[in-house]
């Protein structure tokens, strides 16, 4: 496989053409028991955009994120990105969510090497796929943007403080 | 059409002679860079000219020679390398105003052309808050005076006249532009009024490659005494460019986009308005007497040359200069018109659409494009594969993709370095970028 093939792969392009989570749903306001935030978040260099809304469950027995939706534009690694994103986090603890996060930072930061360990990289399940992206510095950005706007309406949301 | 009609005023002396073969090569031989492989051995296609220029040896040579045998403080200093690195400084300063149709002290060195065309907005806000005396009286603005830009502008020659208006209360107008992206005079009278103090406008759009109605803009500007500035940093490389000629009152352009280093660029004012212009960055080397208590200021260009200049820097771009002016800017311009007719070609390819003029007609080797269902970032990276380097973006050009509804395109430009075989391949694998991401 070439590098681009190997950024490029069909997962990921699958996930550009057909998006989980995108279209806005739910609102600011949250329901009883549960917590909302939004976040906007751009990338200069390109344009590229996303407006991303977290819902999250205040239960007894912790917070878990219960829903994400976004919409924005942008190229295929950060539609797809999101996109991912959203699957892997939704129904997620917080802690498992700042967890996958960490992984993914790590994973984008290893010039194309992947994470050398198997289970680390199941458990990001489709993301892992986002390896290839890793060898071109430039579009690492693209690929954190989701991520980024996730970070920011968590804490938004207020879900974060204690 | 044929090829050299549209870049030459009408009346002017014969069609330059096309770049032969051989010229073409020797030219490319000079540019080591050029000779390079990316991505696994690949040729590099270079088409991102629009963004910074190639240089050429002599230009790489320059500095070298400068630091190496003349390098000194200029304008003080005692001895004989002072004196030699103040030649090399000045002489390079003529070159490019001769380059540009400019007298040698209508030329102030800037770091490129966003500092230059900061300097002046700067200069107007400093004559404003009353410094410059009675001379600046002309700079000074008022509340509801009125600052002219174009929706095409680069963001370089847009936000230094919002902060200007910010600064000031004078309020900020633009000319739209329509659908091919030209700026769209049919308002003008509207638009540039009596209250218009500063018309801004780029000669050449770094996006669309359009060539601007200079002469319709400085006219509509002097009916009603407004200042014109150029942003003419996307046409120095490419035309043969006359700024006494055209008769605007300000020009900046970079160094780096016309074969010369970064770090330098050049704002060219006529000598009565720079004259009278009060300075912007102030301390060593632009001053007369300084007293503890005031200060009286050089005459342009020191003036505005505030500090250390990049000398070695300015040194390259007069080399620049000479080694455009020694292949002849007609030259030069016939050879990019033959390029843009290979450009606009894309149009030609299935899901590329052109942002900007379809035609060659007062336009330059440059064409930004976005190809249906596939983001311009994707397209450069199917484009880096193949070794070809085009940019991708707004290009700092954010409203002008907001009238053509779009975020982002990718941009391929040319210099005088480009050749036709280049935009053929670029065409040929611009046809496969939609197959590889399955949108046919
Ligand atoms: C039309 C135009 N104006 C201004 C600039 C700014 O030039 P620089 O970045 O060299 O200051 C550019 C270059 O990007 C340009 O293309």
């Amino acid at each position: 496989m070439s590098a681009l093939e190997q950024m490029y792969q069909q997962v990921i392009l699958d996930h550009a053409k057909h998006p989980h989570g995108r279209g806005l749903a739910g609102s600011a306001d949250p329901a009883a028991g549960h917590l909302a935030g939004e976040s906007h978040q751009v990338n200069p260099t390109c344009g590229d955009e996303i407006t991303l809304r977290v819902d999250v469950s205040d239960g007894a027995d912790g917070r878990t994120v219960s829903g994400v939706s976004w919409e924005g534009q942008g190229c295929s690694i950060s539609q797809a990105s999101a996109s991912v994103m959203t699957e892997l986090v939704t129904g997620r603890g917080l802690d498992e969510v700042a967890h996958l996060d960490a992984v993914f930072h790590d994973l984008m930061a290893s010039r194309g090497k992947g994470l050398g360990d198997d289970d680390v990289e199941d458990a990001l399940g489709d993301a892992a796929a986002f390896t290839g992206v890793s060898q071109y510095p430039a579009r690492i950005k693209c690929a954190l943007l989701g991520w980024a706007a996730l970070k920011d309406s968590l804490a938004r949301s207020g879900a974060l403080a204690a | 059409m044929t090829t050299t009609d549209t870049v030459r005023p009408t009346g002017a002396a014969p069609a330059p002679a096309a770049l032969t073969a051989a010229e073409l090569a020797a030219v490319r031989a000079d540019f080591p860079l050029l000779g390079r492989t990316v991505r696994g051995g690949r040729p590099l296609v270079y088409l991102d000219s629009a963004a910074t220029s190639q240089k050429p040896n002599v230009v790489l040579e320059a500095e070298v020679d400068f630091y190496e045998q003349r390098n000194a403080a200029v304008h003080r200093g005692a001895h004989q390398l002072a004196e030699e690195a103040t030649e090399a400084f000045e002489d390079a300063r003529a070159a490019v105003a001769a380059f540009v149709g400019a007298d040698e002290d209508e030329i102030v060195w800037a770091p490129g052309a966003t500092a230059a065309l900061n300097l002046v907005a700067y200069a107007l806000g400093n004559a404003t808050a009353g410094r410059g005396g009675a001379a600046a009286e002309r700079f000074r603005l008022a509340p509801g005076d009125e600052i002219v830009v174009t929706e095409a502008e680069h963001h370089a020659n847009l936000v230094p006249w919002q902060e200007l208006c910010a600064r000031t209360g004078a309020v900020l107008r633009w000319f739209g532009v329509d659908g091919d992206g030209r700026i769209d005079l049919t308002d003008a009278g509207a638009v540039i009024t009596d209250r218009t103090r500063v018309v801004a406008f780029g000669h050449v759009s770094n996006v669309t490659g359009a060539v601007a109605p200079v002469a319709e803009l400085v006219a509509a500007a002097r009916r009603v005494g407004a200042l014109t500035v150029l942003d003419a940093c996307q046409s120095v490389p490419h035309l043969p460019v006359d700024l006494h000629a055209l008769g605007v009152d300000f020009a900046a352009f970079s160094a780096h986009k016309m074969l010369g280093p970064t770090g330098v660029g050049a704002l060219y004012g006529r000598r009565e308005l720079l004259e009278a212009m009060p300075p912007v960055t102030t301390g060593g080397s632009m001053v007369e007497v300084v007293t503890m208590a005031e200060t009286t200021y050089a005459p342009p260009p020191q003036r505005f040359e505030a500090g250390t200049q990049m000398v070695a820097q300015a040194v390259g771009m007069g080399v620049a200069a000479r080694w455009l002016d020694e292949l002849g800017m007609d030259r030069v311009a016939r050879h990019e018109h033959e390029l843009a007719a290979e450009l606009v070609r894309i149009a030609e390819i299935p899901g590329v659409r052109l942002i900007g003029p379809a035609d060659t007609h007062d336009r330059l080797a440059v064409v930004s494009f976005v190809v249906d269902g596939v983001h311009a970032h994707d397209v450069g990276q199917v484009l880096d594969d193949r070794g070809i380097a085009v940019r991708v973006g707004h290009h700092c050009a954010q409203p002008l993709h907001r009238s053509f509804g779009v975020a982002a395109t990718a941009r391929a430009s040319a210099s005088v370095y480009t050749t036709v075989d280049e935009i053929v391949a670029f065409r040929e694998a611009l046809s496969g970028v939609r197959a590889f991401f399955g949108v046919e």
